[in-house]
């Protein structure tokens, strides 16, 4: 069962609050005393997916917890706009080893906890797609197939932001990178390559995989808090949208997240043991035009010289992905 | 900077220490923007800012809400043509909120748990006669009585309403309703003189000693059209219809009954004549339902009842028992021609609705007064060319509905305040408009307009029963919710929620928000992602 959108009073669930709701009902992040996990003064980009989307993630692992949370992180755009010497905006307890190794470092802080006999302490590890799709990789199904009490967050704004939009193997066809040129016949990042790391981690078959987006908070929430009353492996794959990455208006951050969504190429579901278990439909169903226009990385798709079978090729991706998680749901297709 | 050693602990949160706000190039402020059901209403109600209480199921503070503005919910919510509902944003959304039903259900809930206004402000000794009882002059009472003023209708009829008791029928309008309202005003002190002609205004305001006047007659005289007719021809007028149907005497119109005319008091007439037992209720007007006056809903209504519509006709001639009517077409400027052709259709009586004037007879000899087409001019604080005399409602230039008068009533009760301080009333500049590009309507539930239960045709067609039903506590919820909040902000955190510089400050419920600009990037995400369209980016100043 995915999470239930409460409906017919004025916004229901969609927005981050909601008067009318009981407090049961609120989620973390509309509370004053939510811990906000990552504090003003970082310097990431404005209109920051990922700060967003770690301090949603994060306050709610925090809230399900009780503030007994230890967070290690990959070496990426998130450690390095939180950390510079000699602050941190970290308002939990924090760690950075290197690019590649959260998850072992995670692991073993879970280790140590047991040891300890601190099973209230709970392990979250956090990278971006470069270091979990690429770096961190064999470290991360390392974890998965021993079952480590760890939740690991990925945010995928699929690339290497911080040191100048590099491909990774989280990077969309066709998208313009500094390592993928929108030149010769098929410009832009190539089709057919890439990781599908949510799918990759079902195939381990552990107990909680999820994905999530910065524009459905109440769904990321309930994931979170989910995945926090398991034990084991348990992975969420967060989509962070970067404005300066994808080329797209700061201010469009969140629009961009639900447009990926609502044209299925980014499938928002979870999965229990490798079954999926729940799917959060879309609910006004767009063209993947519509999300991929605003987005210069896609320009060279659009436009004087335009490729069209390009973007037929994605929304044959897009397509797929309904198709294949039952995205759209008759009465809502409004 | 501190001092630390490299690659070693830094402390939580010291990144405070960096004000991002230095980065900005644009900062967003929150601001009140005027919805377009507000902008729309001509009682000049805020509709969204009584919505808001009735969202949370706080009925009373709505309606206390509500009364600000306009001391007849309950009739309103029956009467009024809601352009609000025009406006409404949520009408491109899916349909337009409900607003008249939940504006008449507050106005019922407030019948029933007998609520009763705000006490008034203190005295200020200043006396201000009101002529007419209708709603301009009744809602100018209210205004000024709750303003502190000692106030006196004096009235020509028999019983308060004006039109709302003389013209509209009570199927739309039940009575025990309008009095419930009417009665409330009086509650307040304001003094009620029944059957009270008002001759002489100057004379009137000598005797009673006041100091200043607000007039509001209406427009009650029916106007007439030279029809050739046979002496048996039995022709009659709307306004006398209707206004017969509150004595003990109902009017004699016969089993076939035409009625000329095509605005709203032609419909409701028609409609009466088929409660009384007509057979045929035939309404004869000169141009299309396009070109018709009367709302398209109420015609709508009436042609569910059995009236009929004969479109593009005139009275020629009317005889004893019959009429000849030219056939009409309309040219290219949508002007209905004659074209020679006529016909002759049966009908025992034929009523005139051909709309009204004003009776201005209690002008005579009043100095400074301009009077243009039948209507007394006003200035844009409907105070006449005569210092003192105020007018509103049918007889001065407008559209002539039960919102507009009120409306009048309204705003001619602060500028009488006004002027008997000696000051002048300056109303707050209005804010800029919450059109629909200003909303971000991904937020809103999808939930479609509650409809209202109607009266079965046999009790349409046979009593007075009123058509309309209510909503109930459940669904009045539900309607009420349905409202965007266009331009005003209703604490749903998104803006707090969205920051991604953790630099929105909520201050607690009811309380809205506040930015921290020493963080604020100016990215705009809360701009954007604000589903009312409360917040704006501006510049920085360099």
């Amino acid at each position: 069962m995915s999470f239930q959108p409460v409906k017919f009073y004025q916004t229901g669930t969609y927005t981050v609050g909601n008067r009318l709701l009981t407090p049961e009902e609120h989620s973390v992040q509309s509370g004053q005393s939510r811990n906000n996990s990552i504090n003003s003064g970082h310097r990431a980009c404005q209109g920051c997916g990922e700060a967003l989307g770690a301090r949603y993630a994060i306050d709610a692992a925090m809230a399900e917890s009780h503030g007994q949370l230890i967070a290690a992180n990959a070496t990426g755009c998130l450690e390095v706009f939180s950390t510079p010497y000699p602050e941190s905006s970290w308002q939990v307890p924090w760690i950075h080893s290197l690019f590649g190794n959260a998850p072992a470092v995670a692991t073993g802080i879970a280790a140590a906890m047991k040891v300890k006999g601190k099973h209230d302490v709970r392990v979250v590890a956090q990278g971006g797609d470069g270091g979990t799709t690429d770096i961190g990789f064999g470290c991360l199904s390392g974890m998965f197939e021993r079952n480590d009490d760890v939740l690991y967050i990925c945010y995928d704004n699929q690339a290497y932001m911080n040191t100048g939009v590099q491909r990774s193997s989280a990077t969309p066809p066709a998208a313009r990178t500094a390592t993928t040129m929108p030149v010769g016949a098929e410009p832009g990042n190539a089709f057919g390559q890439g990781k599908n790391l949510p799918e990759i981690a079902m195939a381990h078959g552990i107990p909680y995989v999820a994905t999530a987006t910065v524009a459905d908070l109440r769904d990321l929430e309930y994931k979170v808090r989910k995945a926090m009353n398991i034990r084991g492996a348990r992975y969420i794959h967060l989509f962070v949208p970067c404005p300066l990455g994808w080329g797209t208006a700061s201010h469009d951050t969140i629009r961009m997240a639900r447009y990926a969504k609502e044209s299925g190429l980014f499938p928002v579901f979870e999965a229990e043991h490798g079954e999926v278990t729940g799917v959060l439909k879309i609910r006004h169903k767009i063209s993947v035009e519509e999300y991929m226009q605003p987005q210069k990385r896609f320009a060279h798709l659009f436009g004087k010289h335009a490729h069209p079978e390009t973007v037929a090729r994605i929304q044959a991706i897009a397509d797929r992905n309904i198709r294949k998680y039952g995205l759209l749901d008759q009465e809502e297709v409004a | 900077m501190q001092s630390k050693p490299f690659a070693i602990t830094l402390k939580p949160g010291t990144s405070l220490a960096n004000l991002t706000g230095t980065w900005r190039t644009e900062r967003p402020v929150y601001l009140d923007r005027l919805p377009p059901c507000n902008h729309a209403c001509p009682a000049g109600e805020n509709i969204q800012g009584w919505l808001f209480h009735a969202e949370s199921g706080d009925y009373e503070q709505a309606w206390r809400s509500l009364v600000e503005n306009n001391p007849l919910p309950a009739v309103m919510g029956r009467v009024c043509y809601h352009p609000c509902e025009g406006a409404c944003n949520r009408g491109q959304l899916d349909e337009s909120v409900g607003i008249n039903s939940v504006e008449r259900f507050l106005g019922d809930e407030a019948i029933k748990r007998n609520w009763q206004f705000d006490a008034p402000a203190a005295a200020t000794g200043k006396r201000v006669l009101v002529v007419g009882a209708g709603p301009s002059g009744l809602s100018a009472a209210y205004h000024l009585a709750r303003l502190g003023h000692q106030v006196e209708i004096q009235e020509a009829g028999p019983l308060a309403g004006g039109m709302m008791r003389f013209g509209i029928p009570k199927y739309r309008l039940p009575r025990e309703v309008l009095d419930a309202e009417v009665q409330r005003i009086l509650n307040l002190g304001v003094k009620l003189t029944l059957n009270a002609k008002v001759d002489n205004i100057e004379d009137s305001m000598q005797q009673g000693n006041f100091d200043a006047a607000f007039l509001a007659v209406g427009a009650h005289i029916a106007k007439r059209t030279y029809i050739p007719s046979g002496d048996a021809a039995h022709i009659v007028d709307a306004v006398s219809v209707l206004r017969s149907m509150e004595g003990e005497d109902k009017p004699m119109l016969g089993r076939r009954v035409v009625v000329y005319g095509g605005g709203n008091t032609a419909i409701d007439v028609a409609r009466t004549a088929k409660r009384l037992g007509a057979t045929e209720a035939i309404i004869v007007y000169r141009r299309t339902r396009e070109k018709m006056p009367a709302h398209d809903f109420e015609v709508e209504e009436a042609l569910q009842e059995g009236v009929m519509i004969k479109w593009l006709s005139t009275i020629k001639q009317a005889d004893e028992g019959s009429l000849t009517v030219e056939k009409m077409v309309l040219d290219d400027k949508g002007v209905p021609q004659p074209t020679g052709e006529f016909e002759t259709m049966e009908a025992d009586s034929l009523v005139l609705a051909l709309g009204q004037d004003v009776d201005l007879s209690l002008l005579e000899g009043v100095s400074g007064l301009e009077i243009n087409n039948g209507t007394v001019q006003v200035a844009s604080n409907m105070m006449t060319g005569h210092a003192g005399i105020f007018a509103g409602g049918d007889m001065v230039p407008s559209e002539r509905t039960v919102t507009v008068a009120v409306g009048h009533g309204k705003k001619a009760a602060r500028h009488i305040d006004a002027w008997l301080n000696g000051t002048t009333y300056q109303p707050a500049p209005k804010h800029e408009l919450a059109d629909f590009g200003k909303l971000n309507p991904w937020y809103y539930s999808d939930a479609d307009k509650t409809v209202r239960p109607m009266l079965d045709i046999i009790r349409r067609q046979t009593s007075f029963d009123e058509v309309q039903g209510g909503l109930n506590e459940t669904n009045a919820l539900f309607e009420a919710r349905r409202c965007l909040s266009c331009g005003n902000c209703f604490e749903c955190d998104n803006c707090y929620g969205v920051c991604p510089d953790n630099a929105v400050i909520k201050l607690g419920a009811g309380k809205g928000f506040q930015f921290n600009y020493d963080y604020c990037k100016g990215c705009g995400l809360c701009v954007a992602e604000c589903p009312c369209g409360a917040i704006k980016m501006v510049a920085e100043e360099t």
